[in-house]
């Protein structure tokens, strides 16, 4: 926790710096590199003094990477951007306090995740309804009636307190979530605005930004992959992923929002593959169910043999695309958090350039992943409809 | 095990956020957005359609145009030739007729001459036989002494009076 | 050695498996964009598409992992 504030904070300035580079490549000249090396020197030396803190109160908390990068990559309830005075009298801690909702055998229970006081080991406990609430590794339990304190068993699990029928706080994950749509929505409904006004249907402003993008997934993912004449139905919902799942990508790289890890969540990517998982289902025609269960053009032995794989296969696609999306997300936020734990592990300052250096570089590859599995995404989407929606022709 | 377990309240958060999500874009983004791009590209069809239209219009125009020129000049070249045969024809008949008639004319000049002649002759014939019987009867008078001497010179004057 | 270690070993070698899968894919595509620089962007594509297959073989093992770890 005492460590939260360095990485946020590291990692917020490269970003800083490689959008910089990013947004204007042509730009990317000696005064840009000037500053990276200055950024480098000036977190170096903000990082040692982190790590000299880090020392000092390490006898009784080690620092323990693993809790921090899953503390990260999880979800939580309360959006914590710094803790300021780490470790003395008069610490304090820059919060978006969000709503803890739980719905419990007594009903639907609300309260401010600020009541924890940013606990989360289960020490501090919120009565609320006649109820006791305690936050187990940003997980909400009830204490059992009788019980004072959470116990644990071996693996860590409170053995004497159980998680509400639903949780359905609004966590960070979810504040964001709604960040980005309200983003997505200032872009497009701006563009469609832009449209609208213009009568020659010439774009301008931002919708000459977003307009190669809209004409990207239809010419490059949704008229090769389901054809030209069935397209068009798919286009809003492929559309929606693509933007929905890349600017959630985008928002988890960025270190001030704590990386809310949506994209990296596999809850999000679930629903977004049960999604696709459904419309490909719907849109099933009988050539295709041919091909699952009753394979034509094989002898009947290999049909029946096909039978059982073609199944596990309808199932596993969307699995597939669940799991890509949340690991290849979640692995990007690991490296890069890992990287910069070295700096507090080996508790020196003279790995720091190497961990900004290489978390720096891993960072861009991200950008250009977030791109990338967006787009896999609503390409593998399109084409499962495809394959769903395809004719006979043999 | 943990970060692998889809968690209710994100899955529903993120259901109704996406669909919310979906339908309001739908509805007001990507429809004007995609109907926008697909009028102008069907605008820039159209519009190069036309112009190859108009391009293939002018090109029959020309051709038209060349094929009139052409007709006019074949016919020009027709009327042309045709009012030359007509002249030739017209000199042709002209000369003809004029033969014809010349010689017609010469024809009857000739007969006229001929009748002319004749009665000129006939009239000669009666004049000279008025003559000779004039002359006659002088010398009748003259030498009707002598019968034989008469008779002799009728005879001599007659033969060679042999006219025509 | 615990059983989270043997589950790191094990996403170890699916990713050795999907690395050489990726690793053909993309010689292989890069090959053929430099025999037919033409087809660029269609080889680009199902090259990604490919490499997202072979990828999640990788991540089925690491996701293997995760249930042990």
């Amino acid at each position: 926790m005492k460590l939260l504030l360095v990485n946020s904070f590291n990692v917020r300035t490269f970003a800083a710096n490689l959008k910089e580079g990013i947004l204007k490549p042509q730009r990317m000249t000696l005064s840009t590199l000037k500053h990276t090396v200055f950024t480098v020197l000036f977190l170096s030396v903000f990082s040692f003094g982190f790590a000299k803190d880090a020392k000092e109160g390490g006898e009784d908390e080690k620092f323990d990477p693993k809790e921090m990068i899953l503390h990260h990559v999880k979800d939580a309830y309360g959006m914590h951007i710094a803790t300021l005075n780490q470790g003395e009298e008069n610490e304090a801690h820059i919060t978006i306090p969000l709503p803890v909702i739980v719905y419990t055998d007594k009903g639907l229970t609300t309260f401010s995740s600020s009541a924890f006081h940013h606990d989360y080991h289960g020490h501090e406990i919120v009565e609320r309804n006649g109820q006791r609430f305690v936050n187990v590794h940003e997980k909400v339990y009830i204490l059992d009636e009788g019980a004072s304190e959470v116990a644990y068993d071996a693996e860590g699990h409170p053995t004497n307190a159980h998680r509400p029928k639903f949780d359905l706080s609004i966590t960070r994950n979810v504040f964001m979530m709604w960040v980005s749509i309200a983003v997505l929505f200032l872009i497009f409904l701006t563009a469609a605005r832009r449209y609208k006004r213009s009568d020659d249907n010439v774009p301008s402003g931002i919708a000459s930004f977003v307009e190669p993008l809209i004409v990207f997934v239809r010419d490059e993912i949704a008229r090769p992959m389901i054809g030209e004449h069935k397209y068009k139905r798919y286009m809003p919902y492929l559309l929606t992923i693509f933007f929905f799942i890349w600017i959630n990508n985008i928002f988890g790289l960025i270190p001030i929002l704590n990386g809310a890890n949506l994209s990296g969540n596999i809850a999000f990517t679930f629903t977004l593959a049960t999604i696709t998982f459904i419309i490909t289902t719907f849109s099933g025609n009988k050539n295709y169910w041919k091909h699952i269960f009753w394979m034509p053009g094989v002898p009947v032995p290999m049909k029946i043999f096909l039978m059982p794989i073609e199944i596990i296969g309808m199932f596993v696609k969307p699995i597939s695309l669940m799991i890509r999306l949340f690991a290849n997300i979640t692995a990007g936020h690991v490296i890069i958090l890992a990287l910069m734990s070295l700096i507090f592990v080996f508790k020196t300052v003279a790995i720091a350039p190497v961990s900004v250096a290489f978390s720096l570089f891993i960072t861009v590859i991200e950008v250009i992943v977030t791109a990338i599995q967006a787009y896999i995404f609503t390409i593998l989407s399109a084409l499962y409809f495809g394959m769903a929606t395809e004719e006979e022709h043999h | 095990m943990d970060l692998i377990t889809p968690e209710f309240g994100l899955v529903f958060w993120t259901l109704i956020t996406f669909l919310v999500l979906l339908f309001i874009l739908r509805k007001f983004a990507w429809k004007p957005i995609l109907g926008a791009v697909s009028d102008r590209e069907e605008g820039i069809k159209n519009a190069l359609a036309s112009a190859e239209n108009a391009r293939k219009e002018m090109e029959n125009l020309q051709a038209d145009n060349e094929r009139i020129l052409q007709e006019a000049r074949a016919e020009r070249e027709a009327m042309l030739k045709d009012a030359r045969e007509i002249r030739e024809q017209t000199i042709a008949k002209a000369e003809t007729e004029a033969q014809e008639k010349a010689s017609k004319i010469i024809e009857k000049a000739q007969a006229a001459i001929e009748s002319e002649k004749k009665a000129a002759m006939a009239e000669l014939k009666s004049h000279v036989a008025g003559l000779s019987i004039d002359i006659a009867e002088k010398v009748v008078r003259g030498e009707l002494s002598n019968k034989d001497k008469q008779l002799k010179l009728v005879e001599d004057m007659l033969g060679e009076t042999k006219l025509n | 050695m615990t059983i989270t270690g043997i589950a790191a070993v094990g996403a170890g070698l699916a990713a050795i498996g999907a690395g050489v899968g990726i690793g053909k894919i993309g010689g292989s595509a890069m090959e053929a964009m430099a025999r037919q620089p033409e087809m660029h962007g269609k080889i680009q594509s199902s090259a990604l598409i490919l490499a997202a297959f072979v990828e999640a073989v990788a991540l089925f093992g690491v996701v293997v992992a995760f249930l042990q770890g």
